[in-house]
């Protein structure tokens, strides 16, 4: 069974991100910021990361940056899933490192295709 | 709906299109033309109907159209897009060197997104294809459909079902609240009105046919007839692609399957062993 990590400050947003992710067969946990993203990440490394990028403390690109510094931090998949829409943040996103990005507002196709598109699933 | 009125529905339907409702998708008329009646200021389905036995070409159109109109996204099952870089391509690359071009058909192109990513996946090739002239073709019944598809603007929602992002970052440009293709990519594609039942050969000869997704919709005559006009417009090394739940055995002696390939035919007057080598 693969492992999702599901980072989002919204409450809302990790529960539907969990509901869909479990039926996909994914075992997950949750973060609520980048840093506590990161920590879990030192603990146990996920197959991959579902990532919102405004978030307080630490946010999602500076968790991705600091993720593929990190010894086997290569490893995970990192699908963005945000609000933020525009040409520039989807770049900035891929340069650091991002796998995938989904444009919020998601559902559960929209998910599901972007994780088989980067062989998650 | 009365069922007097269903079956002059379904007759209509499948004379202009082919496709073929029966009473059990009566659901499926209810919920396309209620839209349309309500449009044309009319009462309800009864109206609409009662309308169209003595319509003109205009209602008999946008009928039709609501009724054919069925979803599409880029890259639908990515592994037909796969197969055809890795089997298809090649082979028509070997094939075709002395006159370096070749055309594809989207039949039943609906809002483009099988045609542009067909033109996506041509252009990643880039210099294999220097000097190639690739046409393709879209066609489809329904003139709003193509309207769609030649603007090559697609919602949020439809620009991530399949494409992969850096493909989006690459050929779209957002506009407002949209996504528009790249003009280049829009340039490979022509789109054109065309009913699958007509007489294809104005259509003119086509190496790679993508038709999937589209006989599920046909009677096993109609399919007969459409796979067999369809063979007639292609070279005796031809493929065509099928949707995953469509096939040419029983329908078409035509066509045979490619041993290996799911969802890829070539023609019969193929020469064994086409297609399976790498």
């Amino acid at each position: 069974m693969k492992s999702c990590l599901i980072v989002d400050d919204s409450k809302v947003i990790r529960m539907v991100a969990k509901k869909i992710l479990h039926e996909l067969s994914f075992k997950t946990e949750e973060a609520e910021d980048g840093s506590a993203a990161l920590e879990a990440c030192k603990r146990s490394m996920p197959d991959a990361v579902l990532l919102d990028w405004n978030m307080p403390v630490m946010n999602g690109i500076d968790f991705l940056r600091a993720l593929r510094q990190l010894p086997g931090g290569e490893h995970p998949v990192v699908v963005f899933c945000t609000t933020e829409n525009d040409i520039e943040h989807i770049q900035e996103a891929i340069t650091a490192g991002a796998n995938e990005y989904i444009m919020k507002p998601f559902d559960s196709e929209i998910l599901q295709a972007k994780f088989s598109q980067v062989g998650l699933l | 709906m009365r069922p007097e009125d269903f079956d002059f529905v379904a007759k209509l339907l499948k004379d202009r299109s082919g496709l073929v409702i029966t009473r059990d998708k009566a659901y499926l008329l209810e919920s396309r033309l209620t839209p349309v009646a309500r449009k044309r200021g009319l009462k309800g389905l009864e109206d609409l109907v009662s309308g169209l036995r003595t319509a003109g070409e205009d209602l008999l159109r946008e009928v039709t159209e609501a009724m054919t109109t069925n979803e599409s996204f880029f890259f639908r099952d990515i592994k037909p897009f796969d197969q055809f870089k890795s089997v298809v391509l090649p082979h028509l690359l070997a094939t075709r060197a002395a006159k370096k071009s070749f055309r594809i058909w989207s039949a039943a192109s609906s809002s483009g997104q099988e045609a542009y990513t067909l033109a996506m996946v041509l252009k990643e090739e880039g210099a294999r294809l220097a000097g190639w002239k690739i046409e393709i073709v879209g066609t489809d019944i329904s003139t709003e459909m193509l309207e769609k598809a030649k603007a090559g603007l697609y919602s949020q929602f439809e620009v991530q079902r399949g494409l992969p992002i850096q493909l989006l970052v690459k050929y779209f440009k957002k506009t407002a609240e949209m996504w528009q293709i790249d003009p280049a990519i829009r340039g490979m594609v022509q789109y054109r009105e065309y009913n699958l039942l007509h007489d294809l050969k104005p259509l003119g000869q086509f190496d790679v046919v993508f038709c999937r997704n589209v006989l599920i919709y046909f009677d096993q005559p109609t399919k007969t007839r459409v796979l067999d006009n369809m063979s007639r417009v292609m070279p005796d090394d031809g493929f065509l692609y099928l949707g995953g739940a469509e096939t040419v055995l029983g329908i078409s002696d035509k066509f045979k399957p490619i041993p290996d390939q799911r969802g890829v035919y070539s023609t019969t007057r193929a020469p064994a062993g086409i297609g399976t080598t790498k």
